[in-house]
């Protein structure tokens, strides 16, 4: 038999029965969608987690201090104080391929200006910051090397400060306080948004790490060196030379620092995103094999029901393939109608999740195919059966059926 | 004389499914020419299904041979006679066995799509099942679905889906079995017409009368022929179809003149 007459057959056969083939389709339709939605939403929030990765700044690697044992207590990372800015400038001055480095001292201080108080982060931190982390400054400018060895009191204020402190001025020439200690301002950041963990990045204000750790926290350690290597190829290679570099410098001692990599740390972030999305996918995907079942357990019923439409072709002349590849054809083509409507339905829904609900979706167009192969696949694996069965029927037999 | 379209000789069927063996055929042989209109008659159990299967090569003999227009049956594997039975081969059921909700156009289409005629376009089918379908009297109900037609209609529908291949034989089992009496005229009429045009018929049927509308009558009983005789004083249903109507009218002025 033709391909377009045995279409047509299954078309009609599907049509015969509309009530039953659209309940039919709707398992494959609420499996293929809750596919698409699922792997949506999981991508939305992997690319989110990437995009905050990318944001920390590229080809970027963190030395942290490393922990500090007392008394039999041990401390975590960071909790150490051995980190220096001579570290840093060991680093800057013997390691190759770096493009830009800068220490980091943190506090968290009360400022005050144009009459308004806040409380915010300080963070000491060099010249090159911006570029390292990739976060420019958006007005004014960044202070210089000059003012880091001069201890100047200049600053570049985030985005969350300006409206909370200058909501209707510009802040640039202005002075702010921290404590007591008047800082003027050179310049604004960007704005970078939220942190991989949370926080708002724009609420801080920038000083040079030597007035920091001289004027406003006094003390001689430092809570970071962030470098930036010049290619991603150079990463490691930069990383195993920082390391090398600072275990000389410690002359033996234990090493009490730590040397990250962006990489690490975006593979963490993204290894929950996947992990997350696979489970997802997984549920949504059993939904898939019960709608397939559903699939033969009709086209069982249907070659039940016309076991005598199946007795009439063969004793007229149809080969058993001819039967076999009707069945087939119906229930392929029920499966591939429900994992199309399916699709739209997954697509759909993704978008009105993300409208609704503000989620990141991100619907992948690799994942609409594989649906879209999928039901195909389901409807030759649960239609084969039935086909089979009709397929092998005994004319006289199947003629006779009531 | 040209030599006969079915040559069947010493064929026995015997059914090892159940607990005892039935024979249910015990050696029939028969020969069947071009042109031949025959009534297979019988009780019930006597073998004349199990005959008639055999001859629609929908079932196989247990001993003797079947030869189809020269072609030994035996020698065929599963669609190999299914090809047989689409081109050499037509049938007629007692059910009518039209698909349902299908035309009667598409209905009689159906050997078409199968078989030899694959490569044929559906404009060469569907002027071919027209013409067959004009054959029985219907070319103006091809649009209808076989609930929309009479039992009569229906069955002559049935018989043009037999016919469109051209076979070399069209088998009916008991075509009248679930008509009226004049409807079943009617299709014998179709039956005879047909036959008047060189068409080999096999029937089996039960009923006496319309086994008259035959050339040739067979008797079986448990299996074998017991009797093999040419009709005589054939009825034509022509003429019984004008009786009919003469009779139909005749009450209709009784009723009326009881007014």
């Amino acid at each position: 038999m033709r391909f377009t007459s045995t279409l047509l057959v299954a078309l009609r056969a599907l049509r015969r029965n509309t009530m039953r083939s659209m309940l039919t389709a709707l398992g494959m339709i609420i499996g293929v969608a809750a596919v698409i939605t699922m792997v949506s939403i999981g991508n939305g929030a992997k690319a989110q987690v990437e995009a905050q990765v990318a944001a920390m700044g590229q080809n970027l690697i963190t030395v942290m201090p490393g922990s500090f044992s007392s008394g039999g207590s041990r401390g975590g990372y960071g909790s150490s104080t051995s980190l220096t800015p001579e570290d840093a400038d060991a680093i800057l001055a013997d390691v190759k391929n770096i493009d830009g480095l800068s220490p980091e001292v943190r506090a968290r201080k009360q400022i005050l200006a144009n009459g308004l108080n806040w409380s915010t982060n300080i963070n000491g931190v060099g010249p090159d910051y911006p570029y390292v982390r990739n976060w420019p400054v958006a007005s004014g400018s960044m202070f210089t090397d000059q003012e880091v060895k001069s201890l100047a009191k200049v600053c570049v204020i985030g985005k969350t400060v300006v409206d909370q402190v200058f909501p209707n001025e510009d802040p640039i020439g202005q002075t702010l306080r921290i404590g007591n200690l008047p800082f003027r301002i050179l310049g604004v950041l960007s704005p970078k948004g939220f942190s991989l963990f949370g926080s708002d990045e724009d609420d801080v204000v920038l000083i040079p790490y030597t007035s920091h750790m001289r004027r406003v926290s006094r003390q001689t350690n430092i809570s970071m060196i962030r470098i930036q290597a010049a290619e991603p190829e150079n990463i490691a290679s930069v990383k195993i030379a920082v390391e090398d570099l600072l275990t000389q410098r410690r002359r033996g001692r234990e090493p009490d620092f730590n040397v990250r990599t962006q990489e690490e740390l975006a593979n963490a972030a993204s290894a929950n995103a996947k992990t997350m999305t696979g489970l997802l996918a997984g549920i949504a995907g059993v939904s898939l094999i019960v709608g397939g079942i559903g699939i033969m357990n009709i086209m069982l019923v249907s070659v039940t029901e016309r076991t005598r439409e199946i007795g009439i072709r063969l004793a007229i002349g149809a080969h058993g393939r001819d039967v076999l590849t009707q069945f087939l054809i119906e229930a392929i083509l029920l499966s591939s109608l429900g994992g199309l409507i399916g699709v739209a339905v997954g697509v759909g829904g993704s978008q009105l999740l993300s409208h609704y609900n503000g989620w990141p979706v991100l619907v992948p167009t690799m994942w609409i195919g594989i649906s879209a192969a999928g039901s195909a696949f389901v409807g030759i694996i649960s239609g084969f059966y039935p086909a089979y069965k009709a397929a092998q029927l005994d004319p006289i037999d199947a003629l006779r059926y009531e | 004389m040209s030599s006969p379209v079915v040559q069947i000789k010493d064929i026995h069927k015997i059914y090892e499914s159940g607990e005892v063996p039935v024979h249910a055929v015990r050696g029939v042989s028969l020969d069947i020419h071009r042109g031949e209109f025959i009534a297979l008659m019988g009780a019930s159990g006597s073998g004349k299904s199990t005959l008639m299967n055999m001859l629609g090569c929908l079932d196989r003999q247990t001993k003797g041979t079947y030869l189809l227009d020269g072609i030994d049956i035996d020698k065929l594997d599963r669609n190999e006679l299914a090809d047989l039975r689409n081109q050499k081969l037509g049938f007629v059921f007692q059910g009518f066995n039209l698909l349902a909700r299908t035309t009667a156009l598409e209905n009689v289409e159906l050997p078409m799509l199968y078989g030899r005629h694959r490569k044929a376009s559906s404009e060469e089918i569907r002027e071919r099942a027209l013409h067959c379908l004009e054959i029985v009297g219907l070319a103006n109900r091809a649009d209808h679905m076989p609930n929309q037609l009479s039992g009569g209609q229906q069955q002559r529908v049935a018989i043009a889906r037999g016919l469109v291949n051209s076979p070399q034989v069209l088998l009916a089992d008991e075509p009248t079995g679930n008509l009226d009496s004049k409807t079943s005229v009617e299709v014998m009429g179709v039956f005879q017409k047909l036959n008047d045009q060189g068409i080999t018929i096999v029937m089996v049927t039960h009923e006496l009368d319309v086994a008259r509308y035959c050339k040739r009558n067979l008797i079986l009983r448990d299996g074998v022929v017991v009797r093999d005789a040419p009709v005589d004083g054939r009825s034509i249903a022509a003429e019984e179809m004008l009786r009919i109507k003469q009779a139909e009218t005749a009450a209709k002025l009784t009723t009326a003149a009881q007014h």
